[in-house]
């Protein structure tokens, strides 16, 4: 049943993962995120639900065990922080080309190289745009609270099964390691082998007499059908366009400005807010819930709305890219960003926007 | 002058007395003529047969040769990246205990790129199959050098033969393996011989056997043969394997377990 608990955003993925029906967790450990899987093996999974918990070798090992029990047609999830992260990508690419459904979690800290432990958002491009080799998309959710780390597990598992594709949690160290009180959900029981073969006939369960083998690959050598399968990844992509974009409007109706940011970045933005409309400035945020596929009706339409648009990211200008992009020039477009692990503080936020687009 | 003895009217079902498994698809093999693959498959599949485990067996094919032995072998199958394989069994076995699982691997890729792999998941003692195929060189890519070239042997980039010095020495993978608690049961056999694919043969059967005594991995090496990359005819490779392969990478059992009545 539901519970409301005092957690870290951590500890919430992981208890949340537990109640949500997923079959195994395989992760390395990396900070700012073993939380997530010390949590798992104190709570031993394996005697509440029958969930399998495993410490792997490497990262690379993670999401290759992740790509196999998605290919099983399990609900099987990995995290890490970027480094690892990008350890991952070749992985990652595997999955999506074998259309394997599968949740990863990835608690970005600042880079390059082994960076710092303290929270960034410079992964938006390694997520958002593809990350691995090929033409290939994730479905992105970047959670702003515990609570929507918690709840986006199992939207994150609901998606990914929708479409036979990863999806990923792009969430930052600050999330990860803050405590909240969040409302967990009740638990739903793990697939039974029947309802697996139902869900997902095409995965590897052993072959009966009555089909052909089942066979998971993303290896095709005839390029003519190469490019079909191409086609129809490109065809599945397009679908999440038109059906999942996610995003949350907050004091849109009346801004004359507008910080676009997400996650941590977007919580930073609605203490602005409060102090520009206190100064008699009317600001709304945009927080986009869905990276990809990204808001972009919703972007063009708020550029023909409003004076500016600031995009907030904890990166050298990422997502602004993409504000631009869909924004068309009905209004400028600028970024203000902290990186290296970080945060900007409100104020500073406030005293940008209001250099960029008001004078003073 | 010898007359010709072949009657094609000899060609018919009840004179068959060797017949392709079933449980390998009715497809050509991409292999080179001459070269052991094609034995190793079918054995493994005839052993898998024989047990009657098909719907109970998930096999994980390699980068390499034997990149579409899922197109061979007439089991659920997962193609993994290159040196992957045992990770992906891991995950397989974790979640379905009570399946068979085997990993088919090169040299390049359980001994290279796959080593970290290859060494903690018979570490962890996963209750799988390992199954190596050992030719000494990077069959498919166009017989580069392996982690288990010979000293000397010339490879397209080992032009001048394997340097020691520079290139470091062939990998023992299997006595590296047969070391850790987490296994078994550990073998180097051949398939160039009717008395080795026999003895091939029913160390697989083996190997198969003790997943259901999860006592750990079960490796089976196979030294093979390359002749396209060893630039060599299939008779003379042969030769030349048990010549200066089988020296270096002695066959038999490394490492058996206690046996139960």
């Amino acid at each position: 049943m539901k519970e409301l608990r005092l957690m870290k955003g951590n500890e919430a993925i992981a208890e949340a993962a537990i109640r949500c029906g997923c079959d195994a967790y395989f992760g390395y450990p990396i900070t700012p995120q073993s939380e997530i899987l010390e949590y798992l093996m104190v709570e031993k999974p394996h005697e509440r639900t029958g969930m399998v918990v495993l410490q792997a070798e490497s990262e690379v090992a993670s999401i290759n065990m992740v790509y196999a029990g998605a290919g099983c047609g399990r609900k099987v999830m990995t995290s890490s922080s970027s480094p690892g992260v990008s350890l991952m990508q070749e992985g990652l690419s595997y999955c999506a080309g074998a259309e394997l459904p599968c949740l990863l979690v990835n608690v970005v800290r600042g880079g390059p190289g082994l960076g710092t432990i303290q929270p960034s958002q410079a992964d938006y491009f390694q997520s958002t745009k593809g990350g691995g080799h090929g033409d290939y998309r994730l479905i992105v959710l970047a959670p702003s609270s515990v609570q929507e780390m918690c709840d986006f597990v199992g939207l994150g598992f609901d998606l990914a099964f929708k479409y036979r594709n990863p999806a990923l949690i792009l969430t930052d160290g600050a999330i990860g390691q803050m405590m909240e009180k969040v409302m967990l959900p009740a638990s739903v029981n793990r697939w039974t082998e029947e309802e697996i073969k139902q869900q997902t006939p095409w995965a590897t369960t052993g072959k009966p007499a009555d089909r052909p083998a089942n066979v998971i690959t993303s290896l095709e050598l005839d390029s003519a059908k190469q490019e079909k399968v191409n086609q129809k990844l490109q065809a599945k992509y397009a679908e999440m366009e038109k059906n999942e974009v996610r995003f949350e409007r907050i004091q849109c109706d009346d801004a004359e400005y507008l910080f676009v940011a997400f996650g941590t970045s977007a919580r930073i933005c609605q203490k602005s807010i409060d102090l520009a409309r206190a100064k008699g400035i009317k600001v709304g945020l945009l927080r986009p819930i869905t990276l990809f596929p990204f808001p972009k009706d919703e972007i063009e339409k708020l550029a023909g709305q409003v004076k500016g648009m600031l995009s907030v990211e904890m990166n050298a200008g990422q997502m602004v890219e993409d504000i631009r992009l869909n924004a068309k020039g009905k209004c400028p477009v600028e970024h203000y960003g902290r990186f290296g692990g970080i945060m900007p503080s409100p104020d500073e936020v406030l005293k940008v926007l209001e250099q960029k687009f008001i004078g003073g | 002058m010898a007359e010709t003895i072949f009657d094609p009217n000899i060609i018919k079902d009840q004179n068959l007395v060797y017949k392709r498994t079933d449980h390998m698809k009715e497809k050509a093999l991409s292999y080179c003529p001459g070269c052991g693959h094609g034995t190793a498959h079918r054995i493994l599949m005839e052993v898998i047969e024989e047990m009657g485990i098909q719907e109970k067996t998930i096999g994980v094919s390699p980068v390499g040769c034997s990149v579409l032995a899922y197109d061979f072998m007439n089991v659920d199958m997962q193609g993994a990246a290159h040196g992957r394989a045992p990770a992906l069994a891991t995950a397989i076995k974790r979640l379905m205990p009570d399946k068979f699982v085997f990993t088919y691997q090169g040299d390049g890729d359980l001994a290279a790129i796959g080593t970290a792999e290859t060494i903690h998941a018979c570490n962890r003692g996963e209750h799988i199959t390992i199954i190596f195929i050992n030719n000494g060189i990077y069959g498919m890519t166009g017989g580069q050098m392996a982690p288990t070239t010979l000293p000397g042997m010339r490879s397209s980039t080992s032009p001048y033969g394997r340097d020691e010095a520079t290139m470091g020495h062939p990998l023992r993978m299997t006595e590296l393996v047969a070391t850790l608690p987490g296994t078994c049961f550990v073998t180097r056999q051949a398939v160039h011989t009717p008395g080795n694919v026999r003895k091939a043969k029913r160390a697989l059967r083996t190997a198969f056997e003790l997943q259901t005594r999860k006592i750990g991995v079960s490796f089976v090496e196979i030294v093979s043969n390359c002749n396209s990359g060893w630039k060599m005819t299939p008779v003379k490779a042969n030769t030349w394997m048990e010549e200066n392969m089988f020296p270096y990478y002695p066959l038999g059992d490394i490492k058996v377990p206690e046996k139960i009545d």
